[in-house]
């Protein structure tokens, strides 16, 4: 690198161009590179929001003050913090800085020949002489031209040059970094992400309002949902009798890609979503939903249908909440589900096996006021029961009804549900390609090796050898040593 | 055959690996502590005519040495069947929890060695190489053994195969290259201090081992590229999102941001020596940290260690 005079031009056109040139400089890029491993490391060890909200909530309520400084450090957002897009974006505005130059001039170099032959060989890493019978020159420029070597001939000497794929390989490399930062970037701004539990045989239209949790990218609009809507048909899992393991879930869709296409059935599998364009539907996770009837005093049904319950191990055992907010009082049910019914002298009633081979309701009935109308977000799988009262406790087989003072209710049967996560990223086809490229732009790059030979015979007769292996790329002496034995077997 | 027979022979290959390696190690190590004196070839300080450097003569122990290596491939090869009748036991392959994991760790880190033995002289490094697997093999059975069992659905991916194979090759490699350029720091210091130690001897000059540490990281980084990046092209098929920094995920990314940087620092800002033997450690220990501590006290979607 050249030395930078440290007497800075004046004016601002000057301190912006000394910011520049340090900024593209290599070691603002190294510190840059160890600065962004480094920022990584906190996300990993602290909880994150986007991944885990529930532990982050634990750390604001075992310690208040010191969760609200962390969070103003974006301790809990990591990822999405200004401080650490400063660093990525510092170490990529270097990177193009640094990159896009050097590739233009490697352009230009790439369809330059070898330099001159140097005056002083014996320099060189490498150098042999001997008295030569005066072919040497045009045996070598064969040799070098069945080794592809670039050559360069002069009177009397003769330079080779090989190896510009690693130039050509290393600046592919870095090209490609930037391309799948664009492909990131892509993904931030325009990425959709939603979630929705689906009962099998309900139809799930791709429309904002039927997503239990959506998030989009800064400039993604809802008229860029794609207008697909699918029949959730059949679920199907099935599990080791041995480990309770699960091995298996098969899912079976019908598809309409657009309004007025024609359904066509497809299979959603957990490693193979189902996807249209750069949009893809997976199978996230799946549970019970046990279809209850809850009639009132007078025996009108105040609630029908599949309730979705919330799975709590490998063996299904499930939690839910059945609320009935239109009786006055209000009335909800706190229940479990267990699919395979078993007792556990501690935890009492569980499931014993994930498949419903057994099936069993297990109900606490409570009334009073179910705390909907106080506008704080109420999980579904759970019933605020502060202003309530129990009223009965009671567990139901397929078929059974529960009469309690108030009405009945009726377990009927148990569905399943899915859960199908909806993701559109248009930029992950650019971050896979430029994957690809800085493989291949590595691996030319790094086992391409360079270096120059050059020949020369003098006046009387004198051969002359020498290399020169860039970055001290190894094997440079034997291929030398076999150019001189073809050089000397060439003598008459 | 039945998948217990099959995972009861997997055990057994996998015991008599160890045992195989214990021989190995005593071989090595016999090698290095009955190699004769030499003193016609010592070095004495000209100033001071004190002793600087007491040579030993390796040759009276060469067969041993052979033989030490004869074990090591023979290790090589009943892990490597233990690993199969372990995959075929629990149809798939066999890197399901953190116990098979350490077995083909062991696998691919005895196998870089056997590799870069056939084009280097590093049979000095039978030692260290030998009592590494043992201890990984060690705590492998007494602490992390799990039942041979199918996989859960989500890791039933092709991407799962390719992921976690170049994973472990380049982990094997990348710790090798560390062993070396511990060695490195290890055999400097001595050589400040003075002379090397006897099982020093055997060991190349610096600059060998120096380089030597440096083609190995070049000659896996682009595996471990592609390693990271099959992992996400898994994310994508498993989860949705290709990248969701999950701790397993961010570490590897740091393990390969760390040896990028080392890979600059040698290529383009000339570091040599001592300086990019501690950058090496520092790059090889994220991947360790990554290996260890976030597969057991780590949270996220990548806790499949079964522990
Ligand atoms: C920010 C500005 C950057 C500059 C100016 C830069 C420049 C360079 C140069 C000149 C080389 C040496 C090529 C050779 O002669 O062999 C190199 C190698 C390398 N760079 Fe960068 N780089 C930058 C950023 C990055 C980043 C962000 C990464 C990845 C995280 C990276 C990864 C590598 C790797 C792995 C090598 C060694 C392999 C090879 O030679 O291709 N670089 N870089």
């Amino acid at each position: 690198m050249s030395e930078v005079t440290n007497v800075p031009e004046v004016g601002l056109k000057g301190l912006l161009r000394f910011v520049w040139r340090q900024l593209t400089s290599m070691r603002t890029a190294l510190i840059l590179l160890l600065l962004l491993g480094v920022a990584s490391i906190p996300g990993s060890l602290i909880p994150q929001r986007a991944q885990n909200p529930m532990k982050v909530r634990e750390y604001f309520a075992s310690d208040p003050t010191i969760a609200s400084w962390m969070d103003r450090l974006s301790l809990f957002d990591v990822y999405g913090s200004s401080w650490f897009s400063a660093i990525y974006i510092l170490l990529f505005i270097s990177l193009i800085g640094c990159v896009l130059p050097r590739s233009l001039e490697h352009l230009r170099a790439a369809r330059a020949l070898p330099p001159l032959t140097p005056r002083n060989l014996h320099r060189m890493d490498f150098h042999q002489m001997w008295i030569g019978s005066g072919e040497e020159l045009s045996v070598a420029k064969s040799w070098f031209g069945k080794k592809r070597f670039r050559i360069r001939d002069f009177e009397g000497a003769m330079s080779a040059e090989k190896g510009y794929l690693r130039e050509s390989g290393n600046l592919l490399f870095h090209l490609a970094l930037i391309l799948i930062l664009i492909g990131v970037s892509l993904g931030a701004l325009f990425s959709m992400n939603g979630e929705a539990i689906v009962n099998v045989g309900e139809r799930f239209i791709n429309t904002p309002t039927t997503y239990d949790d959506l998030s989009y990218g800064r400039l993604f609009r809802d008229s860029s949902l794609p207008p697909f809507s699918l029949t959730v048909d059949d679920f199907k899992a099935t599990y080791n009798p041995a480990t309770s393991a699960p091995e298996d879930y098969t899912l079976k869709v019908s598809v309409i890609e657009k309004p007025g296409a024609k359904p066509v059935s497809r299979i959603i599998k957990v490693n193979s979503p189902l996807g249209f364009g750069s949009t893809n539907v997976y199978l996230q996770a799946n549970g019970y939903s046990p279809v209850v009837t809850v009639k009132n005093k007078e025996g009108e049904i105040v609630l029908q249908g599949p309730i979705p319950f919330l799975p709590q191990d490998s063996n299904m055992t499930s939690i839910g909440a059945i609320k009935v907010p239109d009786t006055s009082p209000q009335l909800g049910f706190v229940a479990s589900f267990l699919p395979t019914a078993a007792r556990d002298k501690v935890r009492g009633g569980i499931s014993s096996y994930p498949a419903a081979l057994d099936p069993r309701l297990l109900l606490s009935v409570w009334k009073g006021d179910l705390g909907l109308d106080r506008g704080i977000p109420q999980s579904v799988y759970r019933i605020d029961t502060s202003k309530m009262q129990k009223i009965g406790l009671k567990a139901l087989k397929v078929g059974d009804t529960f009469t309690y003072a108030d009405g009945s209710i009726r377990f009927d049967g148990v569905e399943q549900w899915v859960n199908l996560q909806v993701v559109k990223d248009p930029g992950k086809g650019y971050a896979l390609f430029g994957g690809i490229l800085a493989i291949l732009g590595l691996l030319a790059s790094l086992f391409t090796r360079r270096r120059r030979i050059w020949v020369r015979v003098n006046s009387e007769g004198t051969v002359e050898v020498a290399g020169l292996a860039k970055s001290g790329a190894p094997g440079l002496a034997e291929e030398i040593d076999q150019l001189i034995t073809d050089l000397r077997r060439a003598n008459p | 055959m039945t998948h217990t027979s099959l995972a009861y022979l997997s055990n057994n290959f996998i015991y008599s690996a160890m045992a195989v390696y214990t021989l190995a190690f005593f071989a090595h190590a016999y090698e290095t502590a009955f190699a004769v004196r030499a003193p016609q070839s010592d070095v004495v300080d000209p100033a001071h005519g004190n002793l600087l450097v007491k040579t030993f003569d390796f040759k009276r122990t060469e067969r041993a040495a052979r033989i030490a290596t004869a074990f090591m491939i023979l290790g090589f090869l009943l892990l490597f069947a233990g690993a199969v009748a372990r995959g075929l036991s629990a149809g798939r392959v066999p890197w399901g929890n953190m116990y098979e994991f350490s077995i083909t760790g062991a696998l691919a880190f005895s196998g870089a060695y056997l590799f870069a033995l056939r084009k280097y002289d590093l049979r000095w490094l039978g030692l260290l190489v030998s009592i590494s697997v043992l201890l990984t093999l060690g705590t492998a059975v007494a602490v992390l053994y799990r039942p041979s069992a199918p996989l859960v659905p989500a890791l039933k991916s092709t991407w799962l195969v390719i992921h976690v194979s170049a994973a472990i090759i380049s982990g094997g490699v990348f710790l090798l290259s560390n062993v070396i350029a511990a060695a490195y720091l290890y055999l400097d210091s001595m050589e400040q201090k003075g002379a090397r130690n006897r099982w020093a001897q055997r060991l190349p000059s610096l600059e060998v081992l120096d380089q030597l540490s440096y083609r190995l990281v070049a000659f896996v980084f682009p595996l471990w590229t592609f390693s990271v990046i099959a992992g996400a092209i898994w994310a994508e098929h498993a989860w949705g999102k290709y990248w969701g920094w999950d701790p397993k995920e961010t570490w590897a990314f740091i393990t390969w941001v760390a040896y990028a940087a080392y890979l600059h620092a040698r290529v383009t800002v000339g570091w040599r020596g001592r300086k990019a033997a501690w950058l090496c450690l520092l790059a090889g220990s994220t991947f360790l940290f990554n290996y260890v501590y976030i597969n057991i006290w780590g949270t996220g979607k990548h806790t499949y260690s079964g522990l």
